[in-house]
């Protein structure tokens, strides 16, 4: 029976009548259990899955089945609160096409790429998986295979795969779709600090006079850390909130200041507040003698496409990240043409606008925190303007301290855990080490057992450089986890796409979905997802935090880990390693991967008898002993002592997540900063200790356009994003018919002025066409987001429109991260 | 067996609105020689249409608008929104939803009053008037269009297990 708002009042008003004469209502409206038996909900905490923001979770689980999630009061995140998704994630496993078996495309009983997918027993999934990595690895060497994760993998799953991947096969072809999000981050990090992840955390948050957002909107991807800012802002009416943007979003509900910018030009914008700051004599002069050095970069640096690209080859310094030193008067000189006039004519953003911003930072009484995420990552000079955030922030001294925060928020749950911590890139090792420098892979070495000189130290094929490796079949057997890359990559009709589909190549998809990845693969693994495993992520503060199984997942799916470690049993050390490194270590020979990654004696150091006695953990039962917390001990061998610290792991189980480095079990909040971090030495103030003498650089790097600019065929930008209530490729919440509801189909938001132009009004179907591709969608000129005229915006969770179709791949060329947020494209009506 | 059921919720979910997307046209550029099914055989979510083309995007469905108050799966999921909001004011100056959901105006809007818990700060305490970290409603509340879901979600209410597990008891 459904009841209107008119219906209910009627209603009551009968129920009040009915008290008064003495008639009894029907007995189904007091209907409730209370036998407390049959009452009661297990009640336990997990991490969100989702963003990076990393809320902690109250999951109720009854009879084998996760019945209720909330925000967790106790979580010092999110206090209570969660935003839509974080709601409705006790939905997120029940979508009626879990992938239950593995699948496998087959014609006449036997693997064929044209096949149709066949459900197939773990054995059979595993068996052609070995053939085709066996034949990759012979033909081409570890070059010839590759993997490809992602930040929503745990910590002990990407760990375990920079095992098989690295120390196993000797490949360093594994990246993580972090890529796609971070790498830009990281590379301003490592470039500016020398270690990477922000100084401060969430705290700040509520000690800053002024929020500046740098083409985020936090309102919808980071939804709880704006409850955070509102909050501050609201309460406390002497502080500002500015949010700059290349078109307007939710975030400029709370803004004081609003700013949109022409896309690219937050480079002239954030080289013009410098300017002003040394103009205005706001210069912190003490902290920048003591504590920054100053160095020039090399210019004119490409665009990160196909060598035999125009582009490419037209750039002076491709790939470069060479600088040379300077000084603060030359750093001057370097941004003396950056006026407010300059960067209003190449910004469109009022210089009186630009200045209200600036003396935000200019001023030394304003505690101020800088936000950033896609905007700035996602940027064909996306490690240049994390460079020049901070130098904002250096030049002033404004960092390290409550409210004085350059914060780079991160995109998903576990891309600082897993992806940058684990190390998941090509290039890297646990604990920001790097497979380049031999000091690094001897001491990974050690902490492995591994022999010496193993590991291979020449840098693998990054997320982009392995889509075109397998289009141009150099990679042959490739491997995808917890991922969508063929709904996520860049460029999908000429590059991801003919990748994954050249007949030369062998793909496996492991996802609890069918996405269009795992459509586009030849073998589909099931996986076990969330809370039907136990496991750890890394959120954008540093914070650590661990969950247990809770539920057992469906029918045969199963835990990437489990995937990776069961895999490793089908390669023996002879067929995989050097025979000359065999000779010389005869131990080693005639093992399984498995026994000299996994078995030995740190990964299987802990028995069953320490895993909890109140929840399930199967794959531990499985292997006899308990490989969570072996992996996790393992791995934090390499932070420990090393300014990474990470507690014990049975620590993690018991708190709501500690921020490392974890020292003498006191987590950190602020890092370089005396009094606050257990690295800085006494009497220093600060410390950046990612520099060998101490200091942070500031960067003197010009405005360099955009790979590709609207012309007068492809006439407008188009940038792409997410929304808030779907997760990334939708894989997950598409499949909650509340958030599906909420927002089921992507729509291209379009200023009403280019609608009216082109002859197309709201809900029109519409081509969005670029040089590589098209999509079909409809006109949106209302709703949150606002697009100024020349700009439209699509989101990319809709596996019916595949946007990235028509994105172009173009990376910057320092972190090889691609630039989602601009390329040329025409809008024509259907 | 899988297979043969995946490919029946594909069909099951296949919507109005991915049935009429029988127009499609290859897009502009896909690999010669790329071996790409004439038809999805697993990824329900796209429905009929092949990786290398473009399905008919579905209108624009209306929001539900009809007051119905929704049952929730659980006590603590946010209600969705069972009206439009398209127009609504909802920024740092004026928030258009308290103008019905406040608790001083519940009696005369009979909306339901935002929950107690709306009232806490980060600390627990409660507050006189609703928490600013409360402020931005749509960032837990969501309207529903009239769009159908492309597949069944299988979410088991725990008034139905808690109902079983009283059973067996006796």
């Amino acid at each position: 029976m459904k009841l209107t708002r008119r219906d209910v009042i009627k209603a009551q008003a009968a129920a009040t009548a009915a008290t008064v004469a003495g008639i009894s209502l029907p007995a189904s409206a007091s209907n409730i259990i209370t036998s407390s038996k049959a009452n009661k909900l297990t009640w336990s905490k997990a991490p969100c899955r989702f963003c990076g923001t990393g809320c902690g979770i109250s999951v109720a689980t009854k009879d084998g089945k996760v019945v209720a999630t909330h925000g967790d009061e106790k979580a010092p995140v999110n206090k209570g609160l969660s935003c839509v998704k974080g709601y409705f994630l006790s939905k997120i496993m029940y979508g009626k096409d879990r992938l239950t078996q593995p699948m496998l495309r087959k014609k006449n009983g036997e693997y064929d790429k044209e096949g149709e997918f066949t459900p197939v027993s773990w054995d059979e999934a595993f068996d052609i998986m070995e053939v085709k990595f066996k034949k990759a690895l012979k033909e081409k060497g570890p070059t010839g295979i590759g993997m490809f994760g992602s930040g929503q993998w745990t910590v002990q799953e990407g760990y375990a795969a920079v095992k098989l991947m690295k120390a196993g096969f000797l490949s360093n072809n594994i990246d993580p779709n972090a890529r796609h999000c971070m790498a830009s981050a990281v590379g301003g990090f490592m470039r500016t600090f020398g270690i990477d992840e922000p100084m401060g955390c969430y705290d700040d948050m509520e000690a800053a006079d002024a929020f500046v957002l740098w083409g985020s909107n936090m309102a919808e991807m980071h939804p709880i850390l704006w409850t955070r800012i509102a909050d501050r802002r609201l309460s406390n009416p002497h502080v500002k909130v500015a949010v700059l943007s290349t078109f307007e979003h939710r975030s400029f509900d709370l803004a004081d200041i609003p700013a949109i910018f022409t896309p690219q030009t937050d480079m002239v914008l954030l080289n013009a507040i410098a300017n002003y700051i040394i103009e205005s004599g706001s210069v912190n002069q003490d902290f920048v003698s003591k504590h920054v050095n100053f160095r020039e970069g090399v210019t004119d640096i490409g665009y990160g496409l196909r060598p035999t690209h125009e582009l490419q080859k037209k750039a002076k310094n491709p790939n470069s990240g060479k600088s040379t030193p300077i000084d603060l008067d030359a750093f001057a000189k370097f941004v003396k043409p950056y006026t407010f006039e300059y960067a209003e004519e190449m910004s469109g953003v009022p210089a009186k606008t630009i200045e209200k911003i600036a003396k935000l930072y200019a001023d030394p009484k304003t505690k101020v925190m800088s936000l950033w995420t896609m905007g700035v990552n996602q940027h064909t000079r996306g490690v240049w303007t994390n460079n020049l955030l901070y130098n904002i922030h250096l030049l002033t001294g404004k960092i390290s301290e409550p409210g004085n925060s350059p914060f780079s928020l991160t995109g998903q749950p576990s891309a600082c855990g897993t992806a940058r911590e684990v190390g998941t890139f090509s290039h890297r090792l646990p604990a920001d080490m790097v497979v380049k420098n031999p000091k690094h892979r001897a001491f990974a070495e050690k902490i492995w057992k591994l022999p010496e000189g193993i590991i291979n130290g020449k840098p693998g094929a990054h997320a982009v450089q392995q889509v075109r490796d397998l289009k141009d079949s150099k990679i042959n057997a490739y491997w995808i986890q917890v991922n969508n890359n063929l709904q996520a990559g860049a460029n999908i009709n000429e590059e991801v796409l003919p990748a994954y589909r050249n007949p030369d190549n062998f793909i496996v998809t492991s996802d609890a979905y069918p996405t269009v990845t795992a459509e586009a693969s030849d073998l589909i693994l099931p996986s076990a997802m969330w809370v039907e495993k136990e496991g750890v992520f890394g959120n954008a503060e540093r914070r650590t935090q661990s969950w247990y199984q809770l539920v057992n997942a469906p029918g045969d799916a199963r835990s990437d880990m489990w995937q990776i470690i069961e895999f490793s049993k089908r390669f023996t050390t002879d067929e995989v390693w050097p025979a000359e490194i065999l000779a010389a270590n005869p131990e080693y020979k005639g093992k399984t991967l498995f026994e000299v990654l996994y078995k030995n004696g740190n990964v299987d150091k802990f028995p069953l008898s320490q895993i909890s006695p109140d929840y399930e953990n199967q794959e531990s039962k499985e292997l006899g002993f308990y490989i969570q917390k072996g992996l996790f001990e393992e791995y934090a061998a390499f932070g420990r002592d090393h300014g990474h610290d990470l507690a014990p792991y049975d620590t993690y189980h018991k708190e709501r997540g500690l921020r490392w480095p974890v020292v003498d079990g006191k987590e950190t909040k602020w890092r370089f900063k005396e009094g606050s971090d257990p690295y800085v030495e006494k009497g220093k103030g600060w410390q950046f200790y990612g520099k060998k003498d101490g200091r942070a650089i500031i960067f003197a790097l010009p405005y360099e356009p955009p790979a590709e600019s609207p012309d007068a065929e492809f006439d407008m930008w188009l940038s792409t994003g997410r929304v808030l209530e779907h997760w990334h490729s939708g894989s997950m919440t598409q499949r909650v018919p509340e958030l599906y509801k909420a927002v089921p189909d992507a729509l291209c938001y379009m200023n009403p002025e280019d609608a009216k132009q082109r002859g197309l009004r709201r809900g029109d179907e519409i081509k969005v066409i670029s040089r590589r591709g098209e999509i079909k969608t409809r006109v949106e000129t209302r709703g949150r987001n606002k697009p100024p005229v020349g700009l439209v915006f699509v989101p990319w969770f809709d596996a019916s429109q595949l946007i990235n179709k028509v994105t172009l791949d173009a990376t910057d060329p320092l972190s090889k991260q691609t630039d989602f947020k601009k390329c040329a494209i025409k809008i024509e009506k259907v | 067996m899988k297979a043969l059921s995946l490919k029946n919720v594909s069909t099951l979910c296949m919507t109005a609105a991915l049935a009429v997307s029988s127009v499609m046209m290859p897009s502009i550029a896909s690999a010669a020689d790329a071996v790409i099914d004439n038809a999805p055989q697993v990824s329900t979510l796209r429905g009929v249409a092949p990786l290398n083309a473009e399905p008919t995007p579905p209108m624009i469905e209306k929001v539900e608008n009809n007051d119905l108050k929704r049952q929730r799966d659980y006590p603590q999921q946010p209600p969705t929104i069972p009206h439009d909001i398209s127009k609504y004011q909802l920024d740092k100056n004026f928030n258009k939803c308290m103008d019905c959901h406040s608790r001083k105006f519940a009696d005369e809007a009979q909306a339901p009053a935002v929950s107690v818990t709306h009232y806490m700060n980060r600390d627990g305490d409660f507050l006189g008037e609703v928490s600013p970290r409360r402020y931005f409603c749509t960032q837990c509340h969501v309207h529903q269009l009239e769009s159908k879901p492309l597949v069944e979600n299988e979410f088991v209410d725990m008034e139905k297990l808690i109902r079983k597990s009283h059973k067996q008891a006796k």
